[in-house]
């Protein structure tokens, strides 16, 4: 007997309740990806960190996974469900390989499936929880683009998810030239995560960076920002406040 | 040699008086009528070649393709009715793509072997069916090391370290038993496999 009873409206359009399985809320997730295009392919950023809610439970998580020989796919949100995703491009990479016909899946193509995927599973109102950056180069041509998981989809010169979208992209905005080098690119990242890792909570100062080009892909060793919080406006913030706090 | 068997051919369904499945022995003349495919089990690898036959001279090189992967870890080569064997390695490359994504390891060649010859023998269960007309000669690579199998159109597997189908089968069979195959590196057998 079921005890919770849980009221669909008369008139509501969404089947049964007692027979679905459809995503209500995340559970593992991770925070911001940010990645821009530089002279020579791709530099995406993220940290690795797996929140359970408010705790930082997981601080080795790898949010960053290259997809076949030209692309590279960076998510945030739900943890599970990214891993699920990285499934099915495994499944379509090996297709796509076993052909042998000396041709790749590119970016672009990786990009399609992906927004296809996304769109399609929030039209059933059971949507994999990940805002995805996808980013890539082939035959010397370099491409960007994002995936949210309701299946918005878009490519541009740089990209970023969740807070990442807020903090990181008007830097972005104002500091992003075309053809940078690999130092000024990782220099604006590094700049783009710390204040990512200063204003957001879901972040920690673990991050890695990952690089695509022509040649392939590269994964840097997890690392962390330098911080500093000696400001002379943080110091003694009780100063001049009324009561103890 | 060919026996005719009046009234017992007509359905795979049927046997013989003297216990003999005619449509099936009717499949494998249609492998044997084939070009030959040989694969070598050698120390570290397998080994598989094909004869390519030129149906036509306006075909392009590179088409007809005989040899094709089932997954990352193993391939097969068709001999006989190359529809069929298309057929035959769509399914196994489902069976592969199940298994690793139930169990999370690439699918052991035995196992597949088996789930191969379990379909084409599948085939000869109903009237409504027929055999494939093809034989396959399997090949991969597990933690038992690399394993050469070859299903037929009976759907009868068996392992080997060196098999041959097809038209020179016989000639194949007996260069391959020349050869000392566990003392061999694929390097080496792909250059034998290319004589024969």
């Amino acid at each position: 007997m079921n005890f919770t009873a849980s009221k669909q409206p008369e008139n509501c359009l969404l089947g049964p309740e007692s027979d679905s399985q459809r995503t209500l809320y995340p559970y593992v997730t991770g925070t911001s990806v940010v990645a821009l295009k530089y002279k020579d392919g791709i530099l995406m950023a993220a940290d690795m960190g797996g929140s359970y809610g408010s705790t930082l439970r997981y601080k080795s998580v790898e949010r960053m996974k290259p997809i076949g020989k030209h692309s590279l796919l960076g998510a945030s949100g739900e943890i599970s469900d990214f891993q699920e995703i990285l499934k099915y491009l495994d499944e379509l990479i090996l297709y796509d390989n076993m052909w042998d016909d000396g041709n790749s899946l590119g970016p672009k193509e990786v990009h399609n499936y992906l927004t296809r995927v996304m769109y399609n599973r929030r039209n059933k109102f059971n949507p994999l929880w990940n805002s995805l950056v996808l980013g890539g180069v082939k035959k010397g041509e370099k491409y960007l683009g994002t995936v949210s998981m309701i299946g918005v989809n878009f490519e541009d010169n740089h990209v970023a998810t969740g807070f990442g979208n807020h903090l990181a992209r008007p830097i972005l905005r104002q500091e992003w030239h075309e053809n940078l080098s690999f130092e000024d690119g990782v220099k604006l990242l590094e700049k783009c995560m710390r204040v990512l890792l200063y204003r957001d909570r879901s972040a920690i100062n673990k991050l890695q960076i990952a690089k695509i080009t022509e040649e392939g892909m590269t994964i840097s060793p997890p690392y962390s920002l330098k911080t500093y919080w000696e400001f002379s406006a943080f110091e003694n913030p009780t100063q001049g406040a009324v009561g103890s706090w | 040699m060919s026996s005719i068997g009046t009234g017992y051919d007509l359905s795979v369904t049927t046997f013989s008086p003297d216990g003999r499945v005619f449509q099936i022995e009717y499949a494998s003349k249609a492998v044997d009528n084939s070009g030959t495919v040989i694969g070598i089990k050698c120390k570290d690898g397998i080994v598989m070649g094909v004869e390519k036959l030129i149906a036509s001279k306006m075909m392009l090189p590179g088409s007809n393709r005989r040899i094709l992967s089932v997954h990352r870890h193993s391939g097969m080569a068709v001999a006989g009715l190359a529809a069929d064997g298309r057929q035959i390695v769509a399914r196994a490359k489902s069976e592969a793509t199940s298994y690793q994504s139930v169990y999370g390891e690439p699918i052991p060649v035995k196992e597949l072997a088996e789930r191969v010859a379990s379909y084409v023998h599948l085939c000869t269960l109903y009237w409504w069916l027929r055999p494939f007309g093809c034989g396959v000669i399997l090949g991969g690579y597990d933690r038992d090391g690399p394993q050469l199998y070859m299903v037929e159109p009976s759907g009868i597997s068996y392992r080997y370290f060196g098999a041959a189908v097809g038209k020179g089968k016989q000639a194949a069979k007996t260069e391959i038993e020349k050869l000392k195959l566990s003392e061999m590196t694929c390097r080496e057998g792909v250059i034998e496999v290319a004589k024969m």
